[in-house]
């Protein structure tokens, strides 16, 4: 192990997918699973998974609440390719047909330290309000053939989609030796650095002007 | 509840007053007549409970009385509390009254109050509707009015009589009051719908929104009870009491305990009951007689209150079941009563203003605390009903008063908000803020989108504006003109133009200019009169001469001009004057007056002369000059032609002499001088001297010209001045087609709309059209600009009535940017329309020919034009800045910004041309020193010495480089980039390349090597994985094929369908759902199981193990058969069996009796499948008989290559499936050791007796292949011998003899299904005329959308990526000629030799070289050439063979098993078709059950294409007769006749000989690699080489290719046989198309030779490579 230049870095996620905000929909659970480029590989934890069902509270009419974790350890080469969240919510729609309730993604935040994250959850449109009608009443919504299709930008142009809702996670991120590679994700880190000498006596408004 | 027992005490005395009124009053009607319908209604409450009850009705009707009262009592109790719900009407009027009553405890004042408000409230309700709506079934109308009238007598009276009374007594008798309507609630919820009326109308105070409904349901009563009164049955208002009926719920406890000493007193309680009832029904007179007679009340009611608590006591004595059960009513509360209820316990405070005196304390007077003088604060404002509500919520409360102040008014401190704020000012510390943070004001900056519109350059950066001035227009022709405004109009166009002549006085000047020029020679000469001219001097002379010269002549023009102007002037004048006279009246105030201007003449005369002098002087020195010149022209030319002649004469003479020389040359001499003089005739011919200049001439020429253009010497100047200061004829003078067009002139007006950049920003106002064509505008208009201006235009509309016409654009130039508002000039822009306009009155109209003659003649046609005068400029600023944009402002031109572009420096940025440019300085000569050409002299300086130059480039981006933070090399260097973007753009050997290292130097050079290798050797053959060079070259060029098609596939993956992402559920169509409805029908379990579609997976989201390959092997047919060692081989020469033999079976008799033989003691065969796949291997279990039936499931998983399940790669999957038939043998050995004997012990052997082999590729496509098979079986198995059909008979004789060979049914598929990739649908480029590719693709759509399942091709894809019609294909092309000549006699055998030599070409089908399902076809010494190629190829190459042998050949193209869509051969040869399969070169005839060929699509010849219109396609129910139209429809009919297409087949094709050495070698090789192969694959055994055996079948092989591999086999296995004796054989010949090594070493693998365990096995192998 080449202590003084790593020829990888680490990237270290720890969080939770904390719930969803779908105002007309309940007993809804959300799969998730990570895009990534070709530098990148999962080194520990899990890369997909599903939640409980989670229904609406009483006393929160609108949340629903997961709190599923997410604790994944990815090591990479090469930024490019930086691991992206995909979360799709399914629930029974009112036959009781589990369908598709949003597909929604994000790239997970690069700087280290906590970060939530609300994404918007949509899903594909029917082509037709034939195809909408009996979906609907066949309880086969039509479905992204691969979720991870949302972390990608290829060949969206042909779907239209209908947005729906929210779901908000939070992240830890801590990251190892980006620095050393020259990957400089947290810039305010050397302002940080000097003004906590100075921070008892003159506080925050005399951080060095850097660019 | 202290209150409470007073109270009751008062209720008491009440009851008591009330009894006694009763008694009192008794024989009141209204009393008696309010007490009947009550009466009858507890009688029907007795009634109903009965029939509900169903219990003792004694028993019943007590519990029932016994529990009203007891609630009524309850509530009683409850009243004081105020937690009651009121459910009467009545008690509005007690709320009122108790207001009353509360505020008369405070103070007197409010009497008054009281006394109005209630009465109001007592009217408000409509009385006389009311009183009629009122149910008194048992007493008439008049009664119960008069009644009602009495009691609103009565309540008026008592409540004014109330006002005084609550003066002298006020508390008591508040409580009371309310106590006593509280009382009344529960009779009135009992007989709800019956008194409520009644009370409503005695109360009168009730605002109710549900008296229509009431009114409603009284009247149906009323009607009801009329019509049958007392029947004693429950009629429909019992029952709707019954149902509404309020059974209270809460009483059951009072009831309960009031039960105990119910039983002993009932009787005597029922009429206490009767009483009481009584005493309700007194309820409405009571509220008067509260009034009235409080003092009694109060005393009754304190009896009765103890009553009632002595009852309870009682009650508790004794209970029985039913008391316990209470059935009552339900109980129901009307709406009115909910309203008042709610009326009872919300308060809504009214916001009208509370009086002064019910807000002090009694017997004060509001006191003003202002008008003592003392101060008083300014009071918070609030609004006035705000206030009033406050208070009137205030005065409700118990000691409410307290919050009002002496004044009557609320206390409130005086308003807290203070006028001035008195926050201490922040004060900044300047020294304590960070200067980096100090917020510095500045003013608010609009942002400028100057940018991109305007560039902007230096400092400028303020708004540009442009100002338009439209001052007016003058028409210079309009269609209203008359024929005077015509001549008028040309009049004062002449007339202008004049002006404009004077003004710039062109002629004089030139006349100075003149005299100068003359001067400046006369000088010249003058000085240097003496001595002789410099060259210098002369040349400037002569150039002075020069311009004398042009400026004269120009003068000239110019006074020609000037006369002839004059002239039409007075010419137009006149015509006018004489069209006034003709018309008699005039329409134009244009007058014309001539100035004379006389001069003196002799000086006039003296200057005439001497200019003329002047002039003929200059042009006889000019004459004088010409003259030398030509005269010195003369002279030389004289010289010249003189010096020739002399020459030739010289000439002539040496002819002469020669001449005498000699005589014979006579004649050639004689052409020879023929010749001289031809010569003599073509030189210089002998020049005219010039004439004499005509001195005198010229001075009459002179004289002339200036008689006619100039004044003649003492002639008066003559100066036309136009005035417009005519009088014009009035209308009543003028004839009335003149009196229309005027007033037709009148109608008309006049708009101009300005438009900037094509866009309309503004127009002026309307302006009637005058008599004079005058429109004046006179508007400015001011643009504030953004956009860079690119066009100015101005459209004239001319307004009639509501329509608008567009008269003509008028274009303004974009001024320069010097050109500003103060100093622009007013510029005439000329416009036409070439409407045309056409009238009935005098207007000559436009466009319209007219004339000034009364004749007509002369006709002359005019359109409506004019000048428009405007001025565009650049506005000026506050600070005089102009507000023009920098790019044309002439400072900014050698600013260091625009240096750059020297073009755009002078703002000419249409010039592009320098050299023009320059030219056109020189030849001008412009001026160097005027300021106003600097410009292009500094451009021209620029420009000429090359400093700067135009830049000939456009960048885009052109701060690119800025961002480049590594140069270009550095990133071209780098490996680590390179490897990235190698990646990025998808390049085979990277594509999915993973973990680029993150540093430089962790990329190994090595990643690159092969890569780099690959592109450096594009071209260079290497031979080592292959064995043949050829082999090598043609996989090269297949690579670069597939590698080109493949980046074009590329290109084609990115684009995506909906499908691709979007799954969704198809719309079910009608037809699927009948059939899904069908399906409910259908049977469970069917007898025959059909195969189900499946959904298709897009092979995006998958992975390893997802898919997998499922084969049903179900049966087989005709396996080889086990063969007894017989050592006698019953032998039958086979070597002269005909071809036709093999069609017409000779054999199966033979055979039948061979078999017959050797039936009896056969041997049976044990087969099992193996099936192979990426080396996975299944096996079925093992099956007895040569006909088995195995009906397995296979499993066999599919991993694709490197993990990409994309549908690219799938395609380029090359993996086939090995269907293996062995045959399990069991061979016994003998026991070991001691065992023997005992132990038998069995090995296992198998032997292979034939493979069918499927690649992926065609399962993939066909995602399902179900068929029968023919086993690839070797021609010599040996210890096998093919079963014979043994029971052939007759019939199917012809049938199984071409069957011969074991067949496999399979049934193979991929699970899940996968979509096969799209076909790129990309339009090739083709040499094919337009409309026959037209025409051919209408074709194949006709034939896709009326039989989908049939292909039709007519246009193919050559290897060069071009379309070409099918047709082109076909040629007979001679096959090699040893084919040929190998049976000479036997034209059978030669076709069959044919088709074996084509199939032997190997078969590479197209989609697993060109991913992209691009069907190529090559012709066919592309194809030959290559030795690859797919069915396509195969079946163009026999058909083209056939047909060169004459025989009649199509190309069938169709689908077949398993290949899929593919192409075959047809032939027609002794009334009969046989269709050949040409990779196999098998033939089928057409009724054959086992051909391969499941669909004719259509049939290709060389000159046309049929389509298979049957209703049937496989071939044995289809007609092959192209010549019948129904059947076939052919692509070139008598529509379309075949243009006669050329073929793109060479005309013949060279066959290569081999290099017969070189296949020896290639021999030797093979079997080397192969046997180290079998070695390889024997890890653990020893592998033995027979080399006796080798040799021997080395020997054989050769005769089996000779025979075809024909009928050999016998022969064969004897000979073998008696070579190696005891050895128990078993092996076969493997014959193979080569193309490489790798499939016939996968091949061989396959057979599983290399796995019989014996440990003392010995192997023989020997490879013979038949080249040709």
């Amino acid at each position: 192990m080449a202590t003084n230049t790593p020829s990888v870095f680490l990237l270290m996620i720890n969080g939770q997918i904390e719930g969803a905000n779908f105002p007309e929909y309940d007993e809804l659970y959300c799969k998730y699973c990570f895009v990534y480029g070709h530098d990148w590989a999962p080194t520990s934890g899990l890369e997909e998974g599903i939640s409980q069902i989670t229904s609406k509270g009483r006393n929160s009419p609108h949340t629903l609440v997961w709190n599923f974790p997410l604790e994944i350890t990815f090591k990479s080469t090469n930024p490019f390719g930086w691991p992206q969240i995909v979360v799709s919510v399914y629930g029974p729609d009112t036959f009781g047909n589990d369908v598709v309730r949003g597909y929604g993604a994000t790239h997970i935040p690069i700087t280290p330290g906590q970060h939530t994250r609300t994404i918007p959850m949509f899903v594909p449109e029917s082509t037709s309000r034939l195809q909408k009608f009996t979906s609907w009443l066949l309880g086969r919504r039509p479905e992204f053939t691969d979720p991870k299709v949302v972390a990608l930008g290829e060949g969206r142009e042909v779907t239209r989609v209908r947005s729906q809702g929210y779901v908000s996670l939070s992240f830890n991120i801590v990251s190892k030796d980006m620095k050393r590679l020259g990957y400089d994700t947290t810039p305010t880190e050397t302002a940080q650095t000097s003004s906590h000498t100075h921070a008892a006596g003159i506080g925050p408004g005399d951080q060095p002007y850097s660019l | 509840m202290a209150s409470s027992s007073d109270l009751r005490e008062k209720l008491r005395k009440k009851r008591r007053a009330l009894q006694h009124s009763l008694q009192v009053k008794d024989d009141v009607d209204a009393d008696t007549q309010a007490l009947v319908p009550t009466q009858k209604e507890a009688g029907q409450t007795h009634i109903e409970v009965l029939t509900a009850g169903e219990e003792e009705p004694g028993d019943a009707l007590r519990r029932n009385l016994k529990a009203q009262r007891q609630s009524r009592r309850r509530k009683l109790e409850q009243a004081p509390a105020g937690d009651a719900s009121v459910m009467e009407a009545h008690y509005k009027t007690m709320v009122e009254v108790t207001a009353v009553q509360q505020i008369s405890q405070k103070d007197e004042k409010a009497e008054e109050l009281a006394v109005i408000s209630s009465p109001t409230h007592s009217q408000r309700g409509d009385l006389p509707p009311r009183s009629r709506a009122t149910p008194t079934p048992s007493s008439s109308h008049s009664e119960s009015s008069t009644m009602r009238q009495r009691m609103r007598d009565k309540l008026r009276a008592a409540r004014s009589k109330a006002e005084s009374l609550l003066q002298q007594e006020a508390s008591l008798e508040v409580p009371g009051s309310r106590l006593q309507s509280l009382r009344d609630r529960q009779p009135l919820t009992r007989f709800d719908q019956e008194t409520d009326p009644d009370l409503k109308a005695g109360g009168d105070v009730n605002p109710s929104p549900l008296n229509p409904r009431v009114k409603f349901r009284e009247a149906v009563r009323r009607v009801r009870m009329e019509s049958k009164p007392e029947t004693g049955l429950p009629t429909a208002e019992e029952a709707y009491n019954f149902f509404t009926f309020n059974f209270d719920p809460e009483h059951d406890k009072e009831a309960e305990k009031i039960q105990k000493g119910r039983t002993r007193r009932e009787a005597e309680y029922e009429e206490g009951e009767e009483e009481e009832g009584e005493e309700e029904e007194g309820e409405e007179e009571e509220i008067t007689e509260v009034d009235r007679e409080p003092d009694g009340e109060d005393a009754e009611r304190d009896d009765s209150a103890p009553l009632v608590r002595e009852e309870e006591e009682l009650f508790i004595v004794d209970k029985s079941a039913h008391d316990f059960l209470v059935v009552k009513r339900a109980e129901y509360m009307g709406y009115q009563q909910r309203l008042q209820s709610e009326n009872d316990v919300l308060f809504t405070p009214s916001f009208l203003s509370v009086p002064a005196s019910s807000k002090v304390p009694e017997n004060m007077q509001p006191r003003y605390l202002e008008e003592e003088g003392l101060y008083v604060g300014e009071r918070p404002p609030i609004s006035l009903t705000n206030q009033n509500i406050l208070e009137n919520r205030i005065l409700k409360q118990e000691q409410g008063r307290k919050w009002f102040g002496d004044d009557g008014r609320i206390m409130a401190l005086p308003d807290p908000i203070k006028e001035s704020s008195t926050r201490p000012p922040l004060f900044h510390m300047e020294d304590d803020v960070d200067p980096a943070l100090q917020a510095i004001f500045r003013k608010a900056l609009k942002s400028k989108h100057a940018s991109q519109y305007i560039a902007v350059g230096g400092e400028m950066n303020g708004d540009y504006q442009l100002d338009v001035d439209v001052s007016g227009l003058i028409f210079s022709h309009h269609a209203l003109f008359s024929r005077e405004h015509v001549l008028g109009a040309r009049l004062a166009q002449l007339y202008d133009q004049q002006l404009s002549r004077q003004h710039r006085n062109l002629t004089e000047h030139l006349n100075t200019k003149l005299n100068g020029l003359r001067n400046a020679v006369r000088n010249m000469l003058e000085m240097h009169a003496g001595h002789g001219l410099t060259p210098i001097m002369q040349q400037r002379i002569c150039e002075y001469k020069q311009e004398l010269r042009n400026t004269r002549r120009l003068r000239d023009a110019e006074q020609d001009k000037d006369r002839s102007l004059l002239k039409s002037i007075i010419k137009v004048w006149k015509e006018i004057k004489a069209l006034r006279d003709f018309q008699r009246f005039t329409n134009t105030p244009y007058k014309l007056y001539l100035r004379r201007e006389d001069v003196e003449r002799a000086s006039d005369e003296r200057r005439y002369e001497a200019e003329i002098q002047a002039e003929v002087d200059e042009l006889q020195g000019e004459m004088e000059e010409d003259y030398q010149r030509k005269l010195t022209e003369y002279k030389r030319q004289q010289e010249e032609w003189k010096t020739w002649r002399r020459r030739q004469k010289a000439k002539k003479k040496k002819t002469k002499k020669k001449k005498t020389q000699s005589q014979d040359d006579a004649d050639e001499d004689d052409d020879e001088d023929d010749l001289s003089d031809g010569v003599a005739e073509l030189g210089p011919s002998k020049p005219d001297p010039p004439e004499e200049p005509d001195m005198e001439g010229v001075e009459e020429q002179v004289r002339e010209k200036a008689s006619r253009i100039r004044r003649k010497p003492g002639e008066p100047i003559l100066v036309p001045e136009l005035t417009a200061s005519g009088p014009i004829t009035s209308n009543e003078q003028c004839p009335r087609g003149e009196v229309a067009r005027r007033e037709d002139v009148t109608k008309r007006s006049l708009f101009t709309k300005v438009l900037y950049n094509d866009k309309e920003v503004s127009r002026t106002d309307n302006r009637s059209l005058n008599s004079d064509f005058r429109v004046h505008f006179g508007q400015i208009f001011n643009l504030k600009i953004v956009n860079w201006p690119e066009s100015i235009k101005l459209q004239v509309f001319e307004v009639l009535g509501s329509s608008t016409t567009l008269l003509a654009d008028v274009f303004v130039p974009v001024p320069d940017s010097s050109i500003l508002t103060g100093s622009a000039l007013s510029e005439e822009l000329e416009f036409s329309s070439n409407l045309r306009v056409m009238f009935d009155h005098e207007a000559v109209g436009s466009d319209v020919p007219f004339s000034f003659e009364a004749d007509g003649s002369n006709r002359q046609t005019l359109l409506t034009s004019g000048k428009l005068s405007c001025c565009v400029s650049w506005a000026v600023g506050e600070d005089n800045i102009p507000l023009a944009p920098p790019t044309t402002l002439p400072k900014a031109m050698y600013s260091g910004l625009k240096q750059l572009d020297a073009i755009a420096c002078i703002g000419a940025s249409s010039l592009n041309d320098m050299k023009k440019l320059g030219e056109w300085a020189t030849e001008s000569r412009l001026d160097p020193n005027d300021p106003n050409n600097s410009a292009i002299m500094q451009l021209l300086k620029v420009a000429s010495s090359g400093v700067v130059t135009a830049p000939e480039y456009f960048r885009l981006e052109q701060l690119q480089e800025e961002f480049n933070f590594v140069k270009e090399e550095n990133l071209e260097q780098s490996r680590r980039f390179r490897l990235l973007r190698l990646r990025n753009q998808e390049v085979a050997d990277f594509r999915n390349y993973k973990f680029v290292p993150a540093l430089e130097r962790e990329v190994t050079d090595k990643v690159f090597q092969e890569y780099e290798r690959r592109l450096r050797e594009g071209v260079i053959v290497d031979t080592k994985d292959h064995l043949d060079a050829h082999r090598a070259l043609v996989a090269k060029y297949l690579q670069k094929i597939r590698e080109s098609i493949f980046n074009r596939f590329l290109v084609a993956k990115h684009n995506f369908i909906l499908s691709d992402l979007v799954q969704e559920e198809e719309v079910p169509t009608i037809g699927i759902l009948g059939l899904n409805l069908f399906k409910l029908a259908e049977p469970k379990r069917p007898l025959k199981p059909r195969r189900k579609e499946r959904k298709k997976v897009t092979a995006q989201n998958l992975s390893d193990g997802d898919i997998r390959l499922l084969l049903n092997v179900i049966r087989a047919y005709n396996i080889p058969v086990r063969k007894p060692y017989a050592n006698k081989p019953s032998v039958a020469s086979k070597s002269s069996r005909s071809f036709t033999e093999t069609f017409t079976a000779g054999q199966p008799s033979q055979r039948a009796i061979q078999g017959s033989d050797w039936i009896l003691n056969q041997v049976q065969v044990r087969p099992f499948v193996e099936v192979s796949f990426q080396r996975t291997v299944l096996q079925t279990t093992t099956a007895d008989g040569p006909n088995p039936c195995w009906n397995e499931d296979l499993q066999l998983p599919f991993s694709a290559p490197n993990g990409d399940y994309s549908t690219a790669s799938l395609q380029s999957v090359k993996d086939e499936v090995f269907i293996n038939i062995f045959d399990e043998f069991y061979y016994e050995l003998g026991g070991e050791g001691e065992d023997r004997g005992r132990e038998v012990h069995t090995r296992l052997e198998k032997h292979w007796l034939g493979s069918v082999k499927i690649p992926f590729s065609t399962i993939y496509f066909q995602s399902r292949i179900d068929g029968t098979f023919k086993v690839d079986t070797p021609q010599v198995l040996l210890g096998y011998s093919k079963e014979r059909s043994l029971s052939s008979d007759g019939g199917y004789d012809t049938m199984r003899s071409l069957n011969e060979g074991a067949f496999i049914t399979l049934f193979i598929t991929i699970e899940p299904q996968l979509v096969p990739g799209e076909p790129i649908r990309e339009k090739f480029e083709s040499q094919e005329s337009e409309r026959l590719l037209q025409v051919s693709e209408a074709f194949e759509r006709d034939a896709a959308t009326r039989y989908p399942d049939r292909p039709c091709l007519t246009t193919v894809i050559d290897i060069n990526g071009k379309t070409v019609f099918i047709t082109r294909y076909i040629r007979p092309l001679k096959p090699p000629q040893e084919l040929l000549d190998a049976f000479p006699n036997n034209p059978q055998e030669a076709t069959e030799l044919i088709a074996r030599y084509v199939s032997l070409i190997p078969s590479l089908p197209d989609s697993v070289s060109f991913t992209g399902v691009c069907d190529l076809w090559s012709t066919c010494d592309q194809f030959l050439a290559l030795l690859a190629g797919d069915e396509e190829e195969h079946a163009v190459l026999l058909c083209n063979y056939f047909l060169s042998l004459g025989m009649k050949a199509w190309l069938i193209i169709g689908t077949a098993i398993p290949e899929g869509p593919t192409a075959y051969v047809l032939t027609f040869e002794q009334n009969r078709y046989l269709i050949w399969n040409p990779s196999s070169g098998q033939c089928y005839g057409q009724y054959d059950t086992f051909c391969p060929l499941q669909t004719v699509g259509c049939l290709v010849s060389a000159d046309n294409v049929w389509f298979n219109t049957q209703v049937y396609t496989s071939p044995p129910r289809i007609c092959f007769d192209t010549t019948k139209a129904k059947l076939w429809k052919p692509f070139f009919s008598r529509a379309i006749p075949n243009p006669g297409l050329s073929s793109v087949q060479p005309e013949e094709l060279a066959y290569r000989r081999t290099d017969q050495a070189a296949a020896a070698a290639l021999q030797d090789r093979m079997e080397k690699i192969l046997k180290d192969k079998i070695m390889e694959w024997r890890p653990r055994h020893p592998t033995r080489w027979n080399r006796y055996c080798t040799s021997t079948l080395r020997q054989f092989l050769p005769k089996l290719e000779l025979s075809g591999g024909r009928d050999v086999a016998d022969e064969h296995r004897l000979e073998l046989q008696t070579l190696l004796g005891d050895y128990r054989i078993s092996g076969f010949p493997l014959h193979l198309p080569f193309s490489e090594v790798r499939p016939i070493v996968e091949a061989v693998y396959s057979t599983g030779v290399h796995n019989v365990e014996t440990s003392n096995v010995e192997f023989a192998l020997a490879v013979r490579l038949k080249c040709r």
